[in-house]
């Protein structure tokens, strides 16, 4: 008897903008000139955030601080596309995903600081404490959109990590609920070429991430991670598509990690200065500047002040956490249950007396 | 007059969940065919019927998922009650309860809580396969922000498990499947409560004061019967491993002035080891004898035909409680 085929598949890839600000405007998503400039602030914003936290660390003002430059589309492109009251569950590579979701700038440096209230998130927020193990934060994503489903609350789940994470149990383990259950939750990964010193191609021996989706029996798309507008596009109708009962999407956003790894890293060592070029031409932010030009949302002055603007913004914020009060270290007991327990009070006596 | 029902430990488990289920809309009940088959021990028998699939789910076959997701669950309102189903396979979900369940409400510094239960049936003596017979309950006494309760009665199950519910913290919930069916007891239908943290003095004495948990009560209760009233012996039962009530254990000993402590896991840094510090911190001058402990060996679990070789049986804790008394 010949073989069948029984299912076939495809991976699709998004690209709107090129690199050279060329948009295919069958594509384009509904943006008002507004919403647009308001982008562009944001990666702005983020891309100024980044610097600055990066020379704090090596001012000695911050601890180990984890850089996302290249991967600003990614974080203020799907963020744009949430609701305050949907969840995500970021990892330590999202700083520029929290500017955008209202996470006070001087809460995150806070918590780059060493200090755990930087990461409580604005009450009319759901910001998810970022994960520092790798993946962990995968399967909560999909508790908090099955939890959204059964109670009724409309609200959408975004759950960030990067290509590293999708080689670890709690992906794969998340993804097959998410399919099983149906749960408005959509999956990005920021696949930004490298889990510290490991290539892509040899973290897994797919040639996409976004392939990984089919395996669980729902969408998954690859995009143009350093262009915003398919980015967004993406964002949007996945997280339409979730809201409205249809369950789970993974969005591999094809990016790259301009920076190290951390600020304890040198990428010299695994990758060379023309790969890091070659990424360069691609950057989100100049993308979306060339087409701005091209339609005439942008000048040297909107420029100059929209840069001027994200400084001033970041030094009034870098201001405000150097006058942050330090916590009081009797907070160490005051968070672990709701109420302290027989053990943790004697300690607390036996500590501070 | 309140309405008594006749149950063992399994029946008890499955009355709390029915009472939590019907009183909580947000208490969902997850894991590995406790919904359409009910639980391979029964635990769970006839709730998905009651409550339907979307309040008691089967999940795919996956330990840390089902922690994992109940751990979400838990952050974005419900109250989750995972159930492993057998101890030795939550070790596929530690990471998650220790790296997140027990550190979001200082993560998020109050703004999220995790306030979930994890049931297990754990123990050895029931002749089960490989790593079906685990008594892993030192490990999760050794991870902050998690609680740790291990019931021995139906009545104490019952209470202990709407309190396990209600607690706003992760409740890990290890039930000694041996004597799953072993006890039954007349328990109120209504709703009543054990409190978490708080040990039971299931028999009162003055000459030795003997600690245990889980299934071992049973073989205590067996030893103190064939030692036929030679000592006075008090009986504690300490329910909750993590936090534990340190309270009853110290004005025990300061009573009696000797201690054995009996537990099914193994010998080093086993709970017995936690609880003799504290004695030795709180009591020490009150001790007549140095406190012995009753464990297994520091073996893995054998298999079915070895492994009354490695559980403490009733003759090894009276070798112990001889061993203190004759000091």
């Amino acid at each position: 008897m010949p073989k069948k085929v029984l299912k076939e598949f495809m991976v699709e890839y998004l690209q709107i903008l090129d690199e050279e600000g060329n948009c295919d405007e069958a594509l384009m998503p509904k943006l008002s000139n507004d919403e647009i400039k308001k982008i562009y602030e944001m990666l702005v914003l983020t891309r100024v955030f980044d610097q600055k936290a990066f020379n704090m660390q090596r001012q000695g003002r911050l601890g180990t601080y984890i850089q996302f430059k290249g991967q600003e589309a990614c974080q203020v492109g799907s963020a744009f596309a949430l609701q305050d009251n949907d969840f995500i569950f970021p990892m330590y590579r999202d700083s520029g995903l929290l500017i955008t979701r209202k996470q006070p700038i001087a809460q995150v440096l806070q918590y780059w600081s060493g200090d755990e209230r930087g990461l409580k998130s604005p009450q009319n927020v759901n910001n998810f404490p970022i994960a520092i193990p790798v993946s962990t934060q995968i399967p909560h994503a999909v508790g908090a959109g099955f939890a959204a489903k059964l109670r009724g609350t409309k609200q959408v789940v975004a759950t960030y990590f990067g290509e590293g994470a999708t080689s670890k149990g709690d992906f794969h383990e998340a993804m097959n609920f998410a399919g099983v259950f149906n749960v408005p939750v959509v999956f990005i990964c920021e696949n930004n070429q490298y889990a510290i010193s490991m290539p892509r191609k040899k973290q897994t021996h797919t040639e996409t991430i976004a392939q990984k989706a089919i395996a669980y029996g729902f969408e998954g798309i690859q995009v143009d991670g350093m262009d915003i507008f398919a980015v967004y596009k993406a964002m949007k109708e996945a997280v339409e598509k979730a809201r409205n009962g249809n369950g789970p999407t993974l969005i591999e956003c094809f990016t790259y990690r301009m920076g190290d790894h951390s600020t304890s890293d040198d990428a010299s060592k695994y990758r060379s200065k023309e790969e890091v070029e070659q990424w360069a031409k691609k950057d989100p932010i100049d993308r979306l500047e060339k087409y701005m030009r091209k339609k005439n949302l942008i000048d040297d002055s909107y420029k100059e002040s929209v840069l001027n603007k994200s400084k001033d913004i970041v030094e009034r914020a870098v201001a405000e956490f150097e006058k942050l009060p330090p916590a009081d270290p009797k907070d160490i007991f005051k968070y672990v249950f709701a109420e302290m327990t027989k053990q943790q009070k004697e300690e607390m006596e036996e500590l501070f007396g | 007059m309140v309405k008594m029902v006749v149950a063992n430990i399994v029946q008890a488990v499955t009355m709390g969940l029915r009472q939590e289920l019907a009183r909580d809309k947000n208490v969902v009940v997850l894991g590995e065919d406790v919904g359409v088959n009910g639980g391979v021990f029964r635990a769970t028998d006839g709730l998905q019927k009651e409550f339907g699939p979307e309040r008691v789910i089967d999940t795919p076959l996956a330990e840390l998922g089902i922690v994992g997701i109940s751990i979400g669950m838990a952050v974005n309102g419900l109250r989750p009650v995972a159930e492993i189903q057998f101890s030795g396979f939550m070790y596929a979900a530690f990471d998650q309860l220790l790296t997140h369940a027990g550190r979001i409400r200082m993560r998020s510094r109050g703004r999220y809580s995790c306030p979930l239960v994890v049931r297990a049936p754990y123990g050895g003596g029931i002749r089960a396969l490989e790593l079906h017979c685990e008594s892993g309950e030192a490990l999760f006494s050794h991870i902050p922000g998690l609680k740790m309760v291990i019931p021995s009665n139906p009545y104490d199950t019952k209470g202990l498990l709407a309190s396990a519910i209600r607690d706003p913290d992760p409740v890990i919930f290890y039930e000694p499947m041996r004597i799953y069916r072993a006890i039954k007891q007349d328990i109120p239908e209504k709703e009543y409560f054990v409190p978490i943290g708080k040990a039971n003095v299931a028999q009162e004495g003055d000459d030795l004061t003997l600690i245990v948990w889980g299934a071992m009560i049973k073989t205590c209760q067996d030893a103190i019967e064939k030692l036929n009233n030679k000592y006075s012996v008090e009986l504690i039962d300490l329910r909750t491993i993590n936090p534990y009530d340190a309270e009853t254990i110290i004005s025990s000993v300061k009573k009696t002035g000797r201690c054995v402590i009996v537990h099914e896991a193994i010998r080093t840094s086993g709970f017995a080891a936690e609880l003799i510090a504290a004695i030795n911190e709180k009591a020490l001058l009150s001790l007549e004898a140095p406190v012995v402990r009753v464990t297994s060996p520091d073996v893995p679990f054998p298999l079915a035909k070895l492994e009354n070789t490695f559980l403490p049986d009733v003759n090894r804790v009276i070798k112990g409680i001889e061993k203190v008394m004759g000091f």
